[in-house]
């Protein structure tokens, strides 16, 4: 793999990951009067996709979006702005961290009803289809999902019409408290992504480059008329479901198994590899952190700066 | 003018729309089978292709779900449904997404689709398969829904529908579909939320939804003849936007209101038009205004249960006298109902009125 991308993963993947700590340190000032989902913990599989996309290429997400949005190049301010409930916010306030767009950079949006833009992502890749775009289609979903009946029949009529679309799994083993095993059975979700004929795969969403490999593979693949793949990615969210803090007091998970899931940080696993061959140096560690702290402190300051928006805002837009 | 009926009004706003926009698809259960959702897309993938004219999965959710991403991407699909009640599994993406789309991202994308729901009643339908949901759908800020009950009307609206940049919910009833009327061979539309005066009174105003307006018209035209009374019939055409304007305008005349809706009573799309125009009639209103509606039970299915469920003209004659006090002999009401009485059976469209209007 070319340095220049190794790099890039990377950068990526802190970016996410001290922006999200940066709201979490700041949303106990209520300022973000929000629910957020941070996806600390997640940033690898977010990041090894949208490096194998274009920038046309159409992304749809779900109520853990951050991660999503900033990796397919999602504007910052925008983001932050959006959060804090601002006018310059990506939905001018009307969504919330929950209602990510940026249709400049492919981001068409994301929802937080679970399942609510897998068919909508099978649309645009339908679109994409009927008018000859060669645009891939990329939608994230959790392991939660997998249970909506609208993903399966989604699934089905991707695979009937053939269509450019590539199904992203985040398996994190939990919707919000409930571990997988108390909502399905014990047999692999991407084996049954595979009944509906749809080429699936596993494997580790902690493993930045083996995710844009398989990744990068897949979207190639569909772009040469492949059909719909499936990629299921395990994955482990270290924070609560909703809110910037821990939750192990609720004790749904042991100790044990929030360590071992933190121990596979693919931000830390990456930048220890790369400093082994040489490709990173703790130099460059701190300018890239510099450099991002410095964009977040900048971005933060303009979004407060921000108006906020009043009722006669709201009631714009009702019609198009 | 030509004369058509409601079903091949459809027919040929789908074919005109597919012909003045190649953005605009067809899809649905049937769409391109045999029945050809009653014969209103006859020839219509013979004629576009099977790229613009689908088939589809019995996924009603997902597929809604999908529509509205090809419409985000620039497409301009037109869903069926054969029945409202199946449409009821796609209340997730109508109410989530399709209503919301727009609004939630602050105007930076739009789902322009249509999405048609057929309503009706009769032969046997039973519980899951009469239902009329238009002021469910109503109340979700972001939707539009129109009962157009002409065929002149069923083609301009749904021609305006799909032009629309927003989604439309297009409820078409059964029992119109086989009423003929003036049509124009154009391609026009007609501008969506406002009522229209399908027959001048003076002395009460009654505003009926889709194919409530045929029955109000038979009942009207009977009691002109038997009673000189004189109805205002106005056939609302939109739920949503709902032109309260036009009927207030008309009580403001007649003094008297009745509502005539095809859906249960409670919490209808008639409950609302009567608040509103009670809102701003007040004070000239006479009467407590009356609303006709199908009772707040599920519809049963055997004709001896339901040969009395639906109103039917008598039902509105009935509203009228009530409400404006009319003294009428047994003999004089006898002959009056009896008029009305369809010469069918109840549980099959009504052939009494044949159009055009």
């Amino acid at each position: 793999m070319r340095k220049d991308l190794k790099l890039s993963l990377f950068k990526s993947m802190l970016r996410i990951r001290m922006v999200e700590e940066k709201l979490a340190s700041l949303y106990s000032e209520q300022e973000m009067r929000c629910p957020m989902h941070l996806c600390i913990g997640q940033e690898a599989i977010a990041v090894g996709v949208s490096h194998a996309l274009t920038k046309e290429d159409k992304v749809f997400s779900n109520h853990r979006a951050h991660g999503h949005y900033l990796a397919k190049g999602g504007d910052l301010l925008a983001m932050i702005a959006e959060l804090y409930g601002r006018d310059i916010g990506c939905c001018g306030g009307r969504g919330g961290s929950m209602h990510m767009i940026d249709q400049s950079v492919g981001f068409m949006g994301s929802t937080p009803i679970v399942g609510g833009t897998v068919p909508l992502a099978v649309g645009s890749a339908w679109a994409s289809k009927l008018m000859n775009d060669s645009l891939v289609t990329i939608v994230y979903f959790g392991d939660g999902c997998f249970e909506e009946g609208v993903l399966h029949e989604s699934m089905n009529f991707a695979a009937l019409h053939h269509l450019p679309v590539l199904f992203v799994c985040e398996n994190n083993d939990f919707s919000v408290y409930t571990k997988l095993e108390l909502r399905q059975p014990k047999r692999p979700i991407y084996k049954i992504a595979e009944a509906h004929s749809i080429r699936s795969q596993k494997a580790d969403g902690n493993d930045i480059e083996l995710v844009y490999k398989i990744s990068s593979d897949a979207v190639a693949e569909i772009r040469n008329g492949s059909g719909p793949q499936f990629l299921e990615f395990s994955a482990y969210r270290w924070r609560e479901h909703c809110g910037p803090d821990f939750d192990d007091h609720l004790n749904y998970r042991t100790h044990e198994e929030v360590e071992v899931g933190k121990k596979a940080c693919p931000v830390a696993r990456y930048q220890e590899q790369l400093l082994k061959n040489g490709d990173l140096t703790d130099q460059m560690i701190n300018e890239i952190s510099e450099k991002i702290e410095v964009e977040i402190n900048q971005v933060l300051e303009k979004a407060k700066a921000a108006r906020l928006p009043t009722l006669q805002d709201a009631m714009s837009h009702q019609y198009a | 003018m030509r004369e058509i009926s409601y079903i091949e009004a459809i027919r040929e706003a789908l074919d005109q729309s597919m012909v003045k926009d190649n953005r605009v698809i067809l899809i649905g259960e049937g769409v391109p089978d045999p029945k050809n959702i009653f014969d209103s897309t006859n020839g219509l993938q013979e004629k576009f292709g099977t790229h613009r004219v689908f088939d589809m999965p019995l996924s009603e959710n997902g597929m809604t779900g999908v529509c509205i991403g090809a419409a985000i991407r620039g497409l301009r699909p037109v869903l069926v449904h054969q029945r409202v009640d199946f449409a009821l599994l796609s209340l997730d993406q109508i109410i989530n997404n399709a209503a919301k789309w727009h609004y939630m991202f602050n105007g930076k994308a739009s789902v322009p689709m249509v999405i048609r729901m057929v309503i009706g009643r009769g032969w046997g339908q039973g519980p899951q398969h009469s239902q009329s949901y238009q002021a469910m759908f109503a109340q979700v800020p972001g939707l539009k829904v129109l009962m157009p009950a002409t065929a002149h009307d069923a083609k301009g609206m749904l021609i305006a529908a799909i032009k629309d940049n927003n989604p439309v919910i297009f409820i078409e009833h059964r029992w119109v579909h086989h009423i003929i009327d003036h049509v124009p061979e154009d391609f026009y539309e007609i501008e969506l939320g406002i009522a229209r005066i399908i027959k001048k009174g003076s002395d009460i105003s009654i505003a009926a939804f889709s194919y409530m307006v045929l029955e109000v018209l038979i009942a009207a035209k009977a009691l002109e003849k038997f009673l000189g009374i004189s109805i205002e019939v106005i056939d609302m055409r939109t739920a949503r936007p709902l032109d309260t304007e036009t009927v207030a305008t008309s009580v403001r005349k007649t003094k008297y209101l009745i509502v005539a809706d095809t859906a249960y009573a409670f919490g209808s799309i008639a409950s609302e038009l009567i608040a509103s125009v009670v809102h701003e009639c007040f004070d000239v209103l006479k009467k407590a205004p009356i609303k006709i509606c199908s009772p707040d039970f599920p519809t049963p299915s055997s004709p001896g249960m339901t040969k009395d469920y639906y109103p039917t003209p008598k039902t509105i004659i009935k509203a009228v006298i009530t409400l404006l006090d009319v003294n009428i002999d047994d003999e004089k009401l006898e002959k009056l109902m009896a008029s009305v009485e369809s010469k069918n059976l109840h549980d099959i469209p009504n052939r009494d009125f044949k159009g055009p209007f």
